[in-house]
């Protein structure tokens, strides 16, 4: 009787799958084919999966530890969270019948074998197993990777067509390719109200990214609220009273990050890209001259005074006690030479160096001041290409970032063959935008092809989907930034030869589907529809 | 006294623009972006967009008592269901401004404004039209008085009061002492929507009428159904929606959703004009009407593919009929648009019926008089169900023989202007959408290049130019539906809105910007999620997330 009721949603499934199931042929439970309804994003690394199906009781579906396992808040946490989506996913719908017999699963037991711990890190493990059978269980050695077992276990689950909820017995261990999956988003250019960006966490944990690098200042405001120079906000801001990140407010944001496994990295860039510092921090920036006198403009930081390094060591102490991760990325991009170059007394100071004419070095005086400062506050650090290019010496430790759209390649083997790491995103620039299917290319850059040796390759840790801000706010962030990033996210976590386009269109299809529903806008791959469409306005 | 703080007031708000100018912190590394400093402040605040035709104001201020402000008519003004309507929704707006806000120190003695009195000179009319009058007066002083030659032109005028309001510091909401004098430069201010590649939800519509009001659009385009769906419901032929909706029961609109649509855009002076595209693009429509699109051959077979309508058989232009005549009491607009555009002939080519046909009728290998055959019936049967229409432009350059009132869009972004001056010569009234199909995207502000194009800039005489009304933005579907449809649209559309209502002189990007990047924070505020222009920020920035 089971085994008829068994067989009979089967035929159902397949038939809305493939509408090539001739009625009354003999069945067979098959491997399922990628793309099926329940595929995952990112690929697991190894998946097998059988049409056999169980009935899941959404309603009523919980996480339960098994008794051997550690516990931890952050995994009770995970379970109310995913528990509410499992249910989501019935909630709004009426199952139009319910097939009788059908082996059914309430609760997936996890197994979490080592101690809790508290906050992701640069070399957190992330790999589990996850078996769902007639009983579905959850094993891994971290909490990370229970948190990522958990993600991949909520996309199994679909809903047929008679809207009972389902899931396929499969079986996955898994486990991400880099080490490194990173989103940048810029608080400069744009200020992002406090929910864009937990709107954009919850959606980087839908796809299994573990770094938000929050470009948090630039050029145009200053909304990192300083308990040290108060003043950096309050004149560096777009408005000293909206458009800010308290401490409360960055500490929601790390909370919120750690409890979906995602580090939090802050970006202080300087010594260019800092004009709105200078707004309330008198003496920092370099005065430009004209005709011999000061024109009311300014340039870089000046690397001349002794005034800029306490000044940085004051900010960044400041910074570590409020960013928890070990990382800061120190910036270092695009410094212009030309108000350095009016400024008499940056060139007095050059002559007494006797580096006169030599702004290169210069900017490494600079680099390297900020560089020590960091390491005395100890802090390791992430800095664009830029500071390796013009010859800084830097920490072994240091993890050099890729972001010219001239031959990254190459780029990546420069920095790996001096030993140094190297996180890539040069590919991923996804606020260039054009017309069409461009995660195609995304998907399609490959972080491993340079020339290099097994030694280098192994020291690429990753990359980063970066959306700067020029043309970015709330009111777009979220669907500019997926599915496009996703496509980011499954070649950062899946093995190399998860790379083909066009099987990865309905899996891809499917989980921009799958946000949606979660409350994500991620926006269309291509023509097409979603069962539940995007309402919320 | 009085003139003392009034004098006060005013020195207060330029000081406070002028302590947001940019300037002292500019840095060529970001020049290439443009301004990278705010520009909230740039210009005088409540500003409208679009700009008016005739506008003065003085630094005189009024306090606008938000809390109690009511629209009245004057004494003499005809009455009509659609200002009531409209007075509703504008008190709401202008209460919503001041709602969240706690006023930090009340200035004494500012005159007030309590009332806007409206002065319709004509009786009401039903329903926007081509045909409407959207000028109206505005003067603002110790009284406020809009007045309109017809409700249009009021719908137009309150939205330009709404937009002459704007806040201080100190969060008290005034309006300048303004006289303004407007009306529209051309009479078809469109944007099409693209239901059919993605569905659009009622919400997503809607949402974005409300947008349109906001910057005098006055005609929805609504591309309703097209090869890869047909979500419109017909009571005649249920079956095209059954079988060629993405999802019959939940991506469909049904009679009384199309009803509601139209009355939301009638209650905003706008048109809702829909688009049933033939013979080509409609591959949707054959999976519910059998026997209507032409049976592609391979090797002397047919081989299960379908090309575009059968011109060669009755049975399509009965349907036609009965399709069009349920359209035409479903929409209520004068005009239908019959699309004819991107006709491929390789299917008609391989099918031996058809070629037997043109045989018959002398027209072997000639396939674009095959096409005519086919539009000149639809002509003629919309005609008789009395409608107008609208056609892309190769209906006209394929030679189809169309009425006098035929008007004709031109879509086609090589030499836009060289076909306007060809439809227009042959007597045609044209509608101009190439220069705006803002479904194409880059990086950086292409709202410039929408701005800059003029659409009378082709070689014509007077008599020419006067037939071009106007033209239209075009958000094609492939890549939008509802998650993005609105930010990807505004303030891009709002360019081109401008474009078409304001004088042909108001052309200046530089001049536009402050103006434009204040008119997305209005928009912002009233619910639409306009994307930004540049690097900067709104006060009240999209929090609903």
């Amino acid at each position: 009787m089971k085994s008829v009721a068994l067989f009979s949603l089967f035929l159902f499934c397949v038939g809305a799958n493939a509408n090539s199931q001739i009625k009354g042929e003999k069945v067979e439970i098959n491997v399922r084919e990628l793309g099926s309804p329940g595929s995952v994003w990112p690929q697991p690394q190894h998946y097998s999966s059988t049409t056999q199906t169980y009935a899941v009781v959404a309603e009523a579906f919980q996480f339960v530890y098994s008794s051997t396992s550690h516990k931890c808040d952050l995994l009770t946490e995970a379970f109310k969270r995913y528990e509410t989506l499992i249910y989501n996913n019935v909630a709004t719908i009426k199952l139009k019948y319910f097939p009788r017999d059908v082996a059914s699963i309430k609760t997936l037991e996890v197994d979490l074998m080592s101690p809790c711990e508290d906050y992701p890190s640069d070399h957190m493990k992330e790999s589990y197993a996850l078996d769902v059978a007639d009983k579905a269980s959850l094993t891994s050695d971290t909490v990370w990777g229970i948190l990522r077992g958990l993600e991949t276990f909520s996309q199994l689950l679909w809903a047929s067509d008679s809207n009972q909820v389902v899931v396929n017995k499969t079986n996955i261990i898994d486990y991400p390719r880099y080490a490194f999956r990173g989103v940048m988003i810029d608080t400069a250019r744009h200020y992002l109200p406090l929910n864009a960006i937990l709107q954009t966490l919850d959606a980087m944990s839908y796809n299994k990214f573990n770094v938000l690098h929050w470009h948090i200042v630039d050029d145009q405001s200053f909304p990192y609220v300083s308990d040290v120079y108060p003043d950096l906000s309050i004149k560096g801001a777009y408005d000293d009273r909206t458009h800010i990140y308290t401490r409360e407010d960055i500490a929601a944001v790390i909370e919120f990050a750690r409890l979906r496994g995602i580090r939090v990295i802050p970006e202080f860039d300087s010594p260019g890209h800092s004009t709105s510092w200078g707004k309330g921090q008198p003496g920092l920036l370099t005065p430009c001259y004209s005709n011999g006198k000061p024109d009311g403009t300014f340039g870089p930081i000046n690397p001349t005074l002794n005034s800029t390094y306490t000044f940085v060591k004051n900010l960044f102490g400041d910074v570590k006690q409020v960013f928890h991760d070990n990382y800061i990325h120190l910036g270092g991009d695009e410094v212009q030479f030309n108000c350095w170059q009016s400024n008499p007394n940056i060139t007095k100071w050059m002559s007494d160096k006797n580096i006169t004419g030599d702004y290169s070095k210069l900017e490494q005086v600079y680099i390297q001041n900020v560089i020590d400062i960091s390491e005395t506050i100890g802090y390791s650090y992430i800095v664009w290409q830029e500071v390796i290019d013009n010859g800084v010496k830097v920490q072994s430790d240091t993890v050099v970032e890729v972001w010219k759209n001239n031959h990254p390649d190459q780029e990546v083997a420069k920095v790996t063959a001096m030993g140094l790491r190297a996180i890539v995103s040069a590919p991923w620039y996804l606020n260039i935008i054009s017309y069409g299917q461009d995660w195609h290319k995304y998907y399609q850059y490959d972080p491993s092809n340079f020339n290099g040796t097994a030694e280098q390759k192994a020291l690429v840790m990753g990359g980063e989907a970066c959306i700067w801000g020029e043309y970015v706010d709330a009111t777009n962030l979220s669907p500019r930034l997926w599915p496009r990033a996703s496509a980011v996210a499954e070649r950062l976590w899946s093995a190399e030869s998860v790379n083909d386009v066009d099987a990865a269109y309905p899996r891809l299809d499917q989980q921009r589907c799958r946000m949606i529903r979660r409350g994500i806008p991620a926006q269309p791959l291509y023509i097409g529809f979603c069962p539940h469409e995007w309402k919320n306005y | 006294m009085q003139f003392h703080v009034l004098f006060c007031l005013a020195v207060m708000v330029l000081a406070v623009n002028a302590n947001r100018q940019p300037g002292q912190f500019s840095d060529d590394s970001y020049s290439a972006l443009g301004n990278e400093i705010p520009l909230l402040g740039d210009t005088s605040p409540g500003s409208v967009w679009p700009k008016p035709q005739m506008q003065t104001s003085s630094p005189m201020v009024y306090e606008v008592a938000v809390q109690k402000f009511v629209f009245t008519y004057a004494s003499t003004s005809h009455k009509c269901d659609l200002t009531e309507e409209a007075f509703k929704r504008y008190e709401m707006l202008i209460y919503n401004t001041a709602s969240q806000l706690k006023l930090q120190f009340r200035p004494r003695a500012v005159p007030s404004l309590t009332t806007l009195t409206v002065n319709l000179m004509s009786a009401c009319e039903e329903y926007p039209s081509l045909h409407m009058n959207e000028s109206y007066s505005l003067e603002i002083g110790d009284s406020a008085l809009l007045t309109a030659p017809s409700v249009w032109g009021v719908l137009r005028g309150l939205e330009t009061f709404s937009q002459l309001m704007w806040q201080t510091d100190t969060n008290q909401v005034l309006m300048n002492k303004t006289s303004i004098l407007d009306f529209p430069r051309y009479a078809h201010r469109g944007i099409l929507l693209d239901s059919s590649r993605h569905y659009l939800p009622m919400e997503a519509i809607l949402h974005n009428l409300e947008a349109m009001a906001y910057n005098k659009i006055n005609v929805f385009h609504w591309h309703i159904v097209d090869d890869q769906s047909f979500p419109f419901v017909s009571r005649t032929y249920p079956d095209l929606s059954g079988k060629g909706a993405y999802n019959p029961s939940t991506h469909i609109y049904t009679p009384e959703n199309v009803a509601e649509i139209i009355e939301f855009g009638r209650l905003r002076g706008i048109r809702v004009v829909p688009e049933f595209d033939t013979p080509g693009h409609s591959q949707s429509w054959g999976k519910g009407q059998s026997g209507l699109l032409t049976p592609c051959y391979s090797n002397g077979k047919p081989d299960g593919t379908f090309g575009p309508i059968d011109p060669t058989v009755n049975s399509t232009y009965t349907f036609v009929e009965g399709l069009f005549t349920e359209v035409k009491s479903v929409f209520h607009d004068q005009y239908i648009h019959l699309g004819g555009d991107e006709v491929s002939f390789n299917c008609w080519k391989s099918n031996p019926d058809i070629t037997k046909w043109m045989a018959l009728q002398n027209i072997t290998g000639d396939y674009a008089t095959l096409e005519s055959v086919y539009i000149q019936q639809i002509l003629d049967i919309s005609a008789s169900v009395g409608y107008s229409y609208i056609v892309w432009q190769e209906v006209i350059d394929n030679g189809v023989k169309v009425k006098n009132d035929t008007v004709v869009e031109v879509w086609i972004n090589n030499k836009p202007d060289e076909e306007l001056a060809k439809v227009t010569a042959k007597g045609y009234r044209a509608l101009l959408a190439a220069p705006w199909y803002l479904d194409y995207i880059s990086t950086g502000e292409d709202w410039q290049k929408y701005y800059l194009y003029e659409p009378s800039n082709f070689n014509g005489t007077d008599a020419q130019k006067q037939l071009l009304m106007g033209g239209e933005a075009c958000l094609w579907g492939e890549y939008v539906d509802g998650t993005n449809v609105t930010p990807r649209l505004w303030p891009r559309a709002s360019a081109v809105a401008e474009r078409l209502w304001s004088a042909e002189d108001v052309n200046d990007v530089e001049e536009a910007t402050p103006r434009l990047n204040q008119h997305r924070c209005r928009m912002i505020r009233r619910g639409i999620p306009a994307e930004p222009l540049r690097p900067g920020y709104c006060t009240h920035e999209w929090k609903n997330i």
